[in-house]
């Protein structure tokens, strides 16, 4: 399949190919990291994860409407303020469903994942109610439209560029929240033994909603990133879920690092055979090659082996 | 003199999580029909010991010979058919079966797919659950589902679970713990009726029950057999002491 | 351990429940629903299998698949290539610039019948196949993940994930699937018209009786030492693992059984309404048939079968009249059974339902009640929820 092309060419598909890899990389590390702390840290199964992703790329879609109608003069930065409004609603609404659900189920994995997938529906309909079933986009402000220029047959676009520095940025913070602070040793001491950090009074329910809210709330941030690049439908997260499960799966359920490796080599590849196959088949091939893999080493690409 | 005449000889016995030798080149022999025990502190390696001849645990290196077979390289339900049975430290019995059904499910037939498909309650059957119900003293309970005994019952049911199996090594992790003075002393019965015609493998902490039991003890201390011999040669060995019973 | 015979099962408690349903499935819906109505309940039915096998592997086994959508799937694309080749003669295709190969092929360029598609001339081959290609698939898997000690959530991902690579590949090769239409325009069966009105009758009766035949199955599976197995392994597998089985292989033979049943229901389902989808086989039906099992009881082999008739029902009723209100019902149906009652129907109809019959027909207390009520707690779900 390579014969057509010339060297140069070949080169240029490759960098521009991973260049569109690197935006379906980004939207991998922005829901997979709201995930690596549910899934990773609680081991509940969070089936509606996507659509607080969506909730947070419809608040984006409010605010800009909402700027571009009585603040054109701020619309540069709207995106800013539709960021830390998308955080709040998601992990409000998070913190709420961990209240109403999630907490009666900690002990029951495989049932979470069904009262989860539930709340998606519902959630998934209401969208459908209020914003219609037809795919929404929002108004890029001046400055994250246009590409650099790299070379005559590679340009990069500043707004996939601009998704991929939010999409590290977080995942940096959420490194650095749940390693090195106070907080996330709580989270991990939770995780690692309930009744010792019970013992030693830490508020493991105060914990549990805190992190639940967290994951989601950081669902919400990717969803209003997710709107710079693409559009937003009602059943948009659910296209997502099973995937980015895979790369927080395939990363090693509470590795990080493991999980952008993951992000990184699932999307490129998809992306890379996508050029040279259908676009379907790329994803078979790609899903398919991940679940063989996850068969051969269930553990992940990251894991510790620890005694059980 | 062959190795082989020792029902279980573990030799150079290591394994390693992450670099920590949790079991540290250890080689210790058992003869048939012996009772040994294991003793040692907190995370001296002894329930890792039982996980390794178990299958449970892999070995790093080293090898466990049992009545001359090497047991490293089976599958956790090959060494079991191969006469090793195994107790837990926490009670495992099946808690929403019968204590009868949890007896039936443990005892050697029907192991297979198809054989548990085919599998007929007959009166061989019966009678074996009968008999050890009687030893483990549930005669009155076969009715009574698992999970509402007492958290000595159960320990004994799991005894009886390994009974009715016919092993030729039994391995019980810290068979009295958890229990009432009473039924302690029960425990101590059962054992001794059990150590007739089984080896036992036992670890235990509670040295009063230890010296009523054991031919031979084993002192386990960071992965390795520090002292190994009658319960007074241990009592008396000044490194056990040190490590152990001096604290 | 009861030398019962059958007649003395059928007027035992258990007995009467599955006799109830037969009078319900034989006599009561058909002479109460017109033709297109009765032949609804059959497709309901055939969601049915999938329950009863999700019981099996999920309520007694502990082991929940998110893709049983893909053996319903397998099992009714089988039946749907062979149909489609009966229906592809070479006089009946001749406009086509390819004659006598499927339809959606030649408008697919493609010319020649794909070597997958050979066997499925043979009608003994496919009854075979509708069963065999479910079950080596999930033996596939089973072996995979299974003697990787993989379960719980991990499984229901990696399965989730399957029925996702499924469809996409489906959707994906047009020429050789049918694409995301499908396979249509099955009109004939061995010669037999199977869009008629008798027709649909006859199969829905067909059904029926392969229904009962699997619940006859899975009820001698679970009354056997293998199903007190799974139900012990659920609880502590290691124990199991150290009473000398071999966990895996139980799992895998439960998986195969659950799989093998989805792809009966689906060859029916595929009969009866005279066409195959991928929109059977993706996540989203996928996990709506656990819901079936959910709501009808996971424990209860019974409770599954009625599971997936009244959600079926539910959802024809809500389409037919409030569309937008379904995602609602079934999103909260989702929730509730998970949260408020997760031993589902049966395990209300035992709570609540059971005790009245005993007042009724004063029983219980004497006789072989006992042992009746231990084979109950198999058939009906009086397993406590852990």
């Amino acid at each position: 399949m390579f014969a057509d092309y010339s060297t140069t060419e070949l080169m240029s598909i490759f960098a521009m190919q991973g260049f569109a890899g690197l935006s379906l990389f980004s939207v991998f590390v922005l829901m997979a990291m709201g995930l690596a702390i549910i899934f990773g840290q609680m081991g509940v199964i969070n089936m509606a994860h996507g659509e607080f992703m969506i909730l947070g790329a419809y608040t984006t879609y409010l605010t800009a409407n909402l700027f571009e109608n009585y603040l054109p003069g701020l619309f540069a930065g709207y995106f800013f303020v539709a960021m830390l409004l998308a955080f709040l609603f998601s992990a409000a609404l998070g913190a709420f469903v961990e209240w109403a659900m999630v907490r009666h189920l900690y002990r029951r994995p495989l049932d979470t994942l069904l009262a989860t997938w539930g709340l998606s529906l519902i959630m998934q309909q209401a969208y459908r109610s209020i914003f219609g079933a037809r795919e929404v986009g929002v108004e890029l402000p001046q400055w994250m439209m246009g590409a650099f220029q790299v070379t005559d047959l590679v340009q990069i676009p500043i707004n996939g560029l601009f998704v991929m520095i939010i999409a590290l940025s977080i995942a940096l913070a959420v490194y650095l929240l749940m390693f090195r602070s106070g907080w996330g040793r709580k989270v991990r001491a939770v995780v690692q033994n309930r009744p010792m950090a019970e013992a030693v009074g830490i508020n493991t329910a105060g914990v549990d909603r805190a992190t639940f809210a967290l994951g989601c709330g950081i669902a919400g941030v990717a969803g209003s990133a997710f709107t710079m690049i693409g559009s937003t439908g009602p059943s948009s997260g659910q296209a997502y879920i099973v995937d980015t499960f895979l790369v927080v799966v395939f990363g090693g359920a509470q590795s990080l690092i493991g999980t952008i490796v993951s992000a990184f080599t699932i999307s490129q590849s998809q992306s890379t055979m996508e050029f040279f196959l259908s676009g379907s088949m790329a994803k078979v091939l790609t899903l398919l090659t991940v679940v063989i893999i996850l068969m051969l080493r269930p553990e992940g690409l990251m894991a510790l082996k620890v005694r059980r | 003199m062959n190795k082989d005449q020792f029902l279980l000889a573990v030799e150079g016995l290591t394994v390693s999580f992450d670099g920590f030798k949790a079991v540290d080149d250890l080689s210790f022999y058992l003869d048939p029909k012996e009772i040994r025990v294991i003793i040692g502190p907190n995370g001296a390696g002894k329930t890792t010991v039982l996980d390794l001849i178990c299958g449970k645990t892999r070995a790093t290196s080293g090898s466990i010979r049992f009545r001359g077979k090497e047991l490293t390289k089976m599958k956790e339900h090959q060494i079991v058919h191969a006469g090793v049975g195994r107790k837990f430290q926490n009670p495992s019995v099946f808690e929403d079966l019968t204590v009868f059904e949890n007896l039936e499910v443990s005892y050697p037939e029907g192991h297979t797919v198809m054989g548990s498909l085919a599998f007929k309650r007959d009166t061989a059957v019966m009678e074996a659950v009968e008999e050890v119900a009687g030893t483990i003293f549930l005669k009155d309970l076969l009715d009574q589902p698992a999970g509402l005994l007492s958290h000595g019952q159960k320990q004994w049911l799991e005894i009886g679970m390994l009974l009715i199996q016919k092993p030729d090594l039994l391995m019980l992790d810290e068979p009295v713990a958890g229990m009432s003075v009473a039924e302690r002393r029960q425990t101590a019965e059962l054992l001794r009726v059990i150590t007739r015609d089984h080896t036992v493998l036992v670890i235990e902490h509670d040295m009063q029950f230890v010296g009523d039991i054991a031919d031979r003890v084993t002192v386990m201390h960071q992965g390795k057999v520090l002292s190994e011999g009658s319960i007074e040669h241990v009592k008396n060995d000044p490194k056990v002491i040190e490590v152990y019973l001096g604290h | 351990m009861k030398n019962s015979s059958p007649v003395k099962w059928l007027v035992s408690r258990e007995g009467l429940y599955y006799l109830a349903l037969a009078v319900l499935l034989v006599l009561v819906l058909p002479a109460l629903l017109d033709s297109f109505r009765l032949n609804m309940v059959g497709k309901y039915l055939t969601y049915a299998f999938v329950a009863v096998g999700l019981v099996m592997c999920w309520g007694k086994a502990g082991i929940l698949s998110l893709g049983q959508g893909v053996f319903f799937g397998l099992g009714g694309y089988c039946m749907a290539m062979f149909l489609k080749l009966e229906a592809s003669t070479p006089e009946a295709t001749a406009q086509q610039s390819t004659p006598g190969i499927p339809d959606f092929m030649d408008w697919n360029q493609v010319t020649e019948l794909p070597w997958f598609w050979e066997p499925f001339h043979s009608f003994s081959f496919t009854l075979l196949a509708v069963i065999a290609v479910p079950m080596i698939l999930a033996f596939i898997i089973g072996v995979a993940m299974f003697k990787r000690r993989v379960g719980g959530v991990y499984f229901a991902i990696i399965t989730q994930a399957i029925a996702s690579i499924l469809t996409i590949l489906i959707i994906g090769q047009q020429g050789y699937t049918g694409g995301v239409n499908g396979i249509t325009d099955l009109q004939t069966l061995l010669g037999w018209n199977i869009r008629t009105d008798e027709a649909k009758t006859t199969l829905y009766f067909v059904c029926v009786a392969m229904l009962f035949l699997c619940l006859f199955v899975a009820r001698y599976v679970q009354n056997s030492k293998f199903g007190r197995i799974l139900v012990a392994m659920r609880d502590q597998e290691n124990r199991v693992r150290f009473s000398g089985y071999d966990v895996a292989s139980f799992k895998v033979f439960i998986f195969c059984l659950a799989a093998a049943f989805a792809g009966i229901g689906g060859a029916l389902f595929t009969l009866q309404v005279g066409f195959m989808s991928p929109s059977f086989v993706g996540i989203v039906p996928s996990i709506e048939m656990v819901v079936f099992c959910a709501l009808g009881g996971r424990y209860s082999l019974l409770g599954g079968v009625y599971g997936a008739l009244l959600v079926n029902a539910a959802k024809s009723g809500f389409s037919e009249s409030f569309p937008e209100l379904w995602p609602y019902a079934m999103g909260a149906l989702f929730i509730g059974v998970v949260l408020a009652f997760p031993n589902g129907l049966a395990g209300l109809y035992q709570r609540y339902v059971m005790p009245l019959e005993d007042r009724l027909f004063k029983r219980g207390k004497s006789g072989d009640a006992g042992n009746d009520d231990a084979a109950l707690s198999g058939s009906l779900g009086a397993e406590k929820s852990s």
